[in-house]
């Protein structure tokens, strides 16, 4: 088959309309995409005679042999790669995650003369900047009024002029080390880093509902179709319903209807909208109902969703007998929040908080975002669940605060005076919005003073640390 | 009715905007083109404010609702190119042979002078036909200028351009 160079497997088997990948071991129910960003078991295919192979993160190239995948299966007995080349990497800072925060964060080091070595699992940097098209709100000195994946371009195109900043795409982190090195591996490499700092900017992962058939092929994330659709340019669907409201839901509503999808309803549970009412009026000029106190009962389909039955909820979220409507859709697309993405920095040993403001498991951190494991920073929806302006702010604040540490005279006093400010905007300004009470709820119950840190060493010493 | 009704309905009333402040008085609408910015929340948010190019809107804090001087507003339409909640409008209900609104529009196919469009208000009641007057773009966002029958300046807050 024929594919555009610079897609992903998943992408271009997608848009020859080949939309499921795999079937699952036990039921052998099939499996189509879901995150899209790496983050699922979804897109599993054999690639090469590997199996578990995630496609969505795997660029095509001439001559892969792709082959869809019954359940689990074996690897294949003989090394596939015959030589593994082992590099060793000092650097002043480690940065995971090439989104909003660990880019800005990027930018800032790299300029203060610091090394600095960023690692993303995708075959580009940009994280979900590179799906956004719409134009982004807050300041212009924040990027505001550009699209998202303009952002993403005018980050990296100022990175590549960078002579200390070393790049390591479709690279994993797999593991902390005692003696604090890192190692991550990318296909016929493995590394082994040892950086000063580190900052675990991982970015999040779309939540989930449960409800009759969920697992069918055109049941997804809405990130996920943002991904189809808005990154590589592939119609996702020809109907579709958003289950959900906030601003992600209405977004997605609206970047459908830009694609020529039709866009049934976005339901949402709740009484009211859930997103900013500005992305609400947007659609609702272009005529997408939205359903409050309503939610998704179930969908049906053979091998791919053909239809979804939403159902009004009363005032305690139980179904109203009855209240049932049918749409004819392939797309059913749930946009319920995001939960971060923090498996790295919980294996690392840092001390995590439950924290529903910021959609789940969070490190506690201080106001510079250090967590519990010394010169290990988090940042962006890795740190609870915000957007990306928030990120961007999140990402400059933990780079202020390595380099006050790292530089010393005039250099470290700028870096303090710059940290200060960001944190100024960031908790005094911006976070003051009514609209963003709940998270900035949850980042003041997720941060910690520098003595109760300290404290909170004491008492859960981490395993590892940098430095 | 509650404050923010809106916000179960995803459309605004002009009634609510006027509480709100964010309609310009009767004698100003009648003088000549004015921008209307339907922005009723505090998002953390001011691209609107630099890049006016008559200083005519303000805002003290990035969180505060958009303030528009209706005096030094020209009605230029940029803070209809730049809003990113596509939330700017200018309105034009000085003529007696029509209105004029200015709108975002994004989407395919790109309007073009002259064109006939369909007029939708802010739930999208299909409520008439107008004439593309003209069109500019910025960052793939296009202004674009209809005419629209006379007494419905406040009202149509979308087009649809239909597959030529």
């Amino acid at each position: 088959m024929e594919a555009y160079e610079g897609e992903s497997i998943a992408i271009a088997l997608y848009a020859i309309g080949i939309d499921v990948f795999s079937w699952s071991p036990k039921l052998g129910r099939p499996r189509g995409p879901l995150c899209m960003i790496g983050k699922c078991s979804s897109c599993f295919m054999i690639v090469d005679g590997v199996p578990n192979t995630k496609t969505c993160r795997f660029p095509v190239r001439e001559g892969l042999r792709v082959e869809r995948q019954r359940g689990r299966s074996t690897p294949p007995p003989e090394p596939i790669i015959d030589e593994v080349e082992s590099l060793e990497i000092k650097t002043d800072v480690l940065i995971i995650g090439g989104g909003p925060a660990g880019l800005e964060a990027a930018s800032i080091l790299s300029k203060s003369g610091l090394s600095v070595v960023i690692v993303d699992e995708h075959f580009k940097l940009g994280g979900q900047l590179l799906k956004q098209t719409h134009k982004f709100f807050g300041s212009v000195d924040l990027f505001g009024g550009m699209r998202g994946f303009q952002i993403a371009e005018a980050y990296v195109k100022n990175l590549l002029s960078q002579p200390n900043i070393r790049v390591l795409t479709e690279t994993v982190v797999y593991g902390v080390f005692r003696g604090g090195v890192v190692s991550a591996v990318s296909p016929g490499k493995h590394y082994l880093i040892k950086p000063r700092a580190v900052i675990a900017a991982t970015g999040a992962q779309e939540r989930l509902l449960e409800f009759p058939n969920n697992d069918l092929p055109g049941v997804m994330g809405a990130g996920g179709a943002q991904t189809i659709m808005n990154e590589y340019g592939v119609k996702p669907g020809e109907r579709a319903l958003v289950v959900g409201s906030g601003n992600v839901g209405l977004i997605i509503a609206y970047q459908l209807l830009q694609a020529g999808v039709r866009v049934e309803a976005i339901v949402e549970i709740l009484i009211e909208i859930g997103g900013w009412f500005v992305h609400a009026a947007k659609i609702r000029r272009y005529g997408v109902p939205i359903l409050t106190g309503h939610t998704i009962k179930y969908v049906v389909g053979d091998s791919r969703v053909e239809k979804a039955v939403v159902v009004a909820v009363d005032d305690k979220f139980n179904p109203i007998p009855g209240s049932e409507r049918e749409y004819n859709v392939d797309l059913v697309l749930l946009a319920i929040g995001l939960e971060p993405d923090t498996r790295l920095h919980a294996q690392v040993g840092a001390l995590m908080k439950y924290i529903p403001e910021l959609g789940g498991l969070v490190p506690l951190r201080t106001r510079e975002l250090e967590t519990t494991v010394r010169n290990l920073y988090v940042a962006g929806d890795s740190s609870g669940i915000e957007e990306a302006t928030t990120a961007i702010l999140e990402g400059r604040i933990a780079a202020y605060s390595i380099v006050s540490k790292y530089s010393d005279g005039e250099k470290a006093i700028a870096a303090e005076m710059e940290l200060d400010k960001a944190l100024k905007f960031l908790w005094d300004e911006y976070r003051s919005s009514p609209l963003l009470s709940r998270a900035r709820r949850g980042k003041e119950l997720a941060t910690v003073s520098k003595e109760e840190m300290e404290e909170l060493r004491r008492k859960y010493p981490p395993p590892v640390e940098f430095g | 009715m509650s404050d923010t009704d809106y916000r179960r309905r995803g459309y605004i009333e002009i009634e609510e905007l006027k509480k709100l402040g964010l309609i310009p008085p009767k004698d100003r609408l009648e003088k000549g083109p004015v921008a209307i910015l339907e922005c009723p929340e505090q998002i953390p948010c001011n691209i609107c404010v630099p890049f006016c190019p008559t200083k005519a809107i303000q805002m003290e804090r990035i969180i505060d609702i958009p303030r528009v001087d209706w005096n030094k507003c020209t009605g230029c339409g940029v803070c209809v190119a730049v809003c990113p909640g596509l939330a700017a409008f200018v309105v034009d209900l000085s003529k007696p042979e029509a209105d004029y609104v200015t709108l975002p529009y994004e989407f395919l196919p790109a309007p073009v002078k002259g064109d006939s469009v369909v007029l939708l208000n802010r739930r999208s009641e299909r409520i008439g036909v107008g004439e593309v007057i003209r069109v500019w773009e910025r960052n793939k966002t296009y202004v674009v200028t209809v005419k629209v029958p006379k007494g419905f300046g406040m009202e149509v807050r979308g087009i649809w351009v239909e597959r030529r």
